[in-house]
């Protein structure tokens, strides 16, 4: 099941608690998603991306503009239906990985047999079915992510938003999760809005790229992929792929020295 | 603008409800603020009054003296070599489960009454804090850190002096101030048990004699002083351990 | 057998032979020390004798009592304390400095205010003990991972259930730490308290032994102390080492 998203005019500032200066953290953001899509959001550090997601999320209430989601507006309460994976390690330690991913569906008060069934198969999905009962501390880091994965996957979300999810993990962890995460949207069918800043990230997962200028951010190009929808990480050697990644540096180049004070 | 005051809101409210107990309990029990004031102030007239505090300024440095120096050369030691650090790392941990004053009456016999039980209290308190922080400070240094000396090579004394101590720092300062709390801490148990002088000793007699006033003056002196030198201690301990 | 262990071994029985052989060659008289094989004879008749375990049993029940004041006293506070920054601010030096003092001088004051019995044993071994929990209460709290709130509130959870489920069980190893050191003080301050007041208990047989010059009894009761008191520590260092693995922190 996929959703709808539209932004108009989102922009947050954030405002100093003693009086000090405050932070234009977005300036102006326009993004209308299709139902279904997988759009990524790139930009250099510090340029507001996590915070958009925060906004869309309904973890922050934007300063100014307006976020509908699936037809009813997002205002500092996080909708039904949204699925969401952090950069940090979320998963909890007290609990197994079993326990873990049926977290959610437990707060729903989703019937036990439904529960094993869905968590089961999410497990399997993720391919954790032999580490059900294990505790996070006994996995990898790129193990600990794909449980997150799973306890997101389970509540069978209408839009996933993820914060540079695999930020934490080293580069051919990522690619092989990033072959995890399409799997995950192929499943679910659902609207992804990823943030990142890797450039082959962006290029390999998305159908439509948003390249963010420095702060205060705002979108400065929207690049589209063209990709078919059965993929996987060899898309790198695709001649196309080379040229996205170039033509994503072009606009970034100036946004990342900006950021950097250079 | 009113956070500012708020520490000294706090120490009004403080010195309203002490105030208020004293009322509530009776002069048997607690004296007011002003009376304890009244019986500090005579304290300090004494000529008795100032010999007590020395005999136990005294002793406690004494305490304090074995403390560091004797936990920092046991806690090097141990922290340096790898073999005496793991042989003696559960039996460190094991010794302070032990509550000291479990030994106290083992201590009476051995020392007997006076000053030495006085130190070797004072001493059992603060040196086993010195030991275990100094002994895990060196051996919690970065493996880097003694790379970097060995490929400048370094002598084993430069080593040490330049590199092992100021890396340990903040965690063997960290042990010294809680050492000396501790060593404070024994040595006033002492002068109750075990001391016809002192402060702890004036405290035990002044209860004796149910003289409340000066009961409280000289709890509220310890407390102003412990207090004092232990946040004083504390800023130095952050400082060490943001730099480090 | 490793050689560390083996060695650790070794220096133990060494000691405990060295001490036995001093006592009993006389080197450490009889009347400061008794040989620790004696001590343990002593020890084992004693807990035979009604008043030695009524002394045991009291001397265990003020100290539990001591503990859970201090526990639920020392959690209460941080949560309120965590819940009114403004308020933590104002006593968070209080709470740094407060092991710096020699807590027992409170002693005198308390048995003014609540008699010659078993409350001041009770109350002091709670003071000791309350501000270790109470700091650890707080760090618990501080250090929550905020992306486990991020996650609660993305999955909507009310706020109770995101105590209940999320904040409480993430704060888990600091409490446990917490509960170690509050029981750790209270024991300290219940059986000193015991010795300098005399009401009843362990501590005061201990005393009357020591004032009686009966090594024997003294060195006994103290054996019994001593292994009930460490067993107890040990215990709850070993309880939160295991949460400490759970929760990945060791």
């Amino acid at each position: 099941m996929a959703a709808e998203l539209e932004l108009s005019g989102v922009s947050h500032t954030f405002v100093s608690e003693n009086g000090g200066t405050s932070v234009r953290a977005l300036d102006g953001i326009d993004l209308r998603l299709a139902p279904g899509e997988f759009f990524s959001v790139i930009g250099p550090s510090g340029c507001g991306k996590s915070t958009l997601l925060e906004i869309v999320a309904g973890l922050t209430r934007a300063s100014e503009g307006r976020v509908v989601f699936d037809g009813r507006e997002v205002a500092g309460e996080v909708p039904d239906g949204v699925g969401m994976v952090f950069q940090e390690d979320a998963s909890f330690p007290w609990l197994t990985v079993w326990d873990n991913v049926a977290f959610g569906l437990r707060r729903r008060g989703t019937g036990a047999a439904e529960i094993r069934r869905r968590v089961d198969y999410a497990l399997r999905f993720v391919g954790l079915a032999d580490f059900a009962r294990h505790h996070p501390r006994q996995l990898s880091g790129g193990m600990r992510q794909r449980v997150c994965i799973a306890r997101t996957l389970v509540l069978e979300p209408r839009l996933i938003l993820l914060d540079e999810p695999f930020g934490a993990l080293d580069q051919q962890t990522r690619l092989v999760m990033g072959e995890e995460l399409l799997r995950l949207w192929r499943e679910t069918g659902a609207t992804v809005l990823l943030i990142t800043h890797s450039l082959d990230e962006a290029a390999m997962l998305s159908e439509r790229i948003g390249v963010m200028s420095a702060r205060p951010g705002r979108f400065i190009a929207t690049l589209s992929t063209g990709w078919p929808r059965e993929r996987d990480s060899q898309v790198v050697n695709d001649p196309r792929f080379g040229a996205l990644t170039g033509e994503m540096w072009t606009y970034l180049r100036a946004e990342s020295l900006r950021s950097i004070g250079a | 603008m009113s956070r500012r005051f708020d520490g000294v809101l706090f120490t009004i409210a403080l010195l309203l409800a002490w105030q208020v107990m004293a009322r509530v309990v009776g002069s048997s029990g607690l004296s007011t603020p002003l009376a304890t004031l009244g019986a500090l102030e005579r304290l300090f007239g004494r000529a008795s009054f100032w010999q007590n505090v020395a005999a136990t300024a005294d002793a406690f440095a004494l305490a304090v003296l074995f403390s560091l120096v004797g936990g920092l050369a046991i806690g090097l030691l141990l922290g340096l070599s790898r073999f005496a650090g793991d042989v003696f790392d559960p039996i460190v941990n094991a010794i302070t489960a032990i509550p000291k004053i479990t030994l106290y009456p083992v201590i009476l016999l051995f020392f007997g009454l006076g000053m030495s039980a006085k130190v070797a209290f004072g001493t059992i308190h603060g040196i086993f804090p010195v030991i275990i922080l100094t002994m895990n400070g060196v051996r919690n240094i970065r493996p880097v850190v003694r790379k970097a000396a060995r490929v400048m090579r370094l002598t084993p004394l430069q080593t040490l002096r330049s590199v092992l101590l100021p890396a340990a720092l903040p965690e063997i300062f960290s042990g010294m101030r809680i050492g000396v709390s501790l060593a404070l801490l024994g040595t006033l148990v002492g002068e109750l048990f075990a001391s016809d002088r002192g402060v702890g000793f004036m405290l035990i007699q002044s209860v004796e004699h149910s003289d409340v006033p000066t009961v409280m003056a000289l709890t509220l002196l310890l407390f102003v002083v412990a207090i004092a030198g232990g946040t004083i201690m504390l800023h130095i301990d952050r400082r060490l351990h943001q730099e480090g | 057998m490793s050689r560390v262990a083996a060695t650790r071994w070794g220096l133990i029985v060494a000691m405990f032979a060295a001490v036995e052989i001093c006592c009993r060659v006389g080197i450490i008289s009889r009347l400061t020390m008794i040989p620790p094989s004696g001590m343990v004879v002593a020890a084992w008749h004693l807990m035979s004798v009604d008043t030695v375990r009524g002394d045991l049993l009291f001397t265990l029940t003020n100290t539990a009592a001591a503990i859970a004041i201090a526990v639920v006293t020392g959690f209460i506070s941080g949560v309120v304390l965590n819940a009114v920054p403004r308020l933590r601010r104002v006593v968070d030096p209080l709470l740094a400095a407060y092991y710096a003092v020699p807590t027992f001088i409170f002693y005198p004051m308390l048995v003014a205010i609540l008699g010659l019995n078993r409350a001041p044993l009770i109350a002091i071994g709670a003071v000791l003990g309350v501000v270790a929990m109470t700091v650890n209460t707080l760090t618990g709290l501080d250090r929550i991972p905020r992306v486990y709130l991020k996650t609660a509130k993305a999955m909507r959870m009310s706020r109770t259930s995101t105590v209940l489920l999320v904040q409480l069980p993430a704060a888990t190893p600091h409490l446990v730490t917490g509960v170690k050191l509050a029981v750790s003080y209270s024991i300290v301050g219940t059986i000193a308290g015991e010795f300098i007041l005399s009401v009843a208990g362990l501590g005061r047989a201990i005393s009357l032994a020591y004032n009686n010059l009966d090594n024997n009894t003294m060195y006994g009761l103290l054996l019994i102390l001593l292994v009930t008191v460490t067993l107890v520590n040990l215990a709850i260092y070993e309880w939160e080492r295991a949460i400490h693995r759970r929760w990945g922190l060791r």
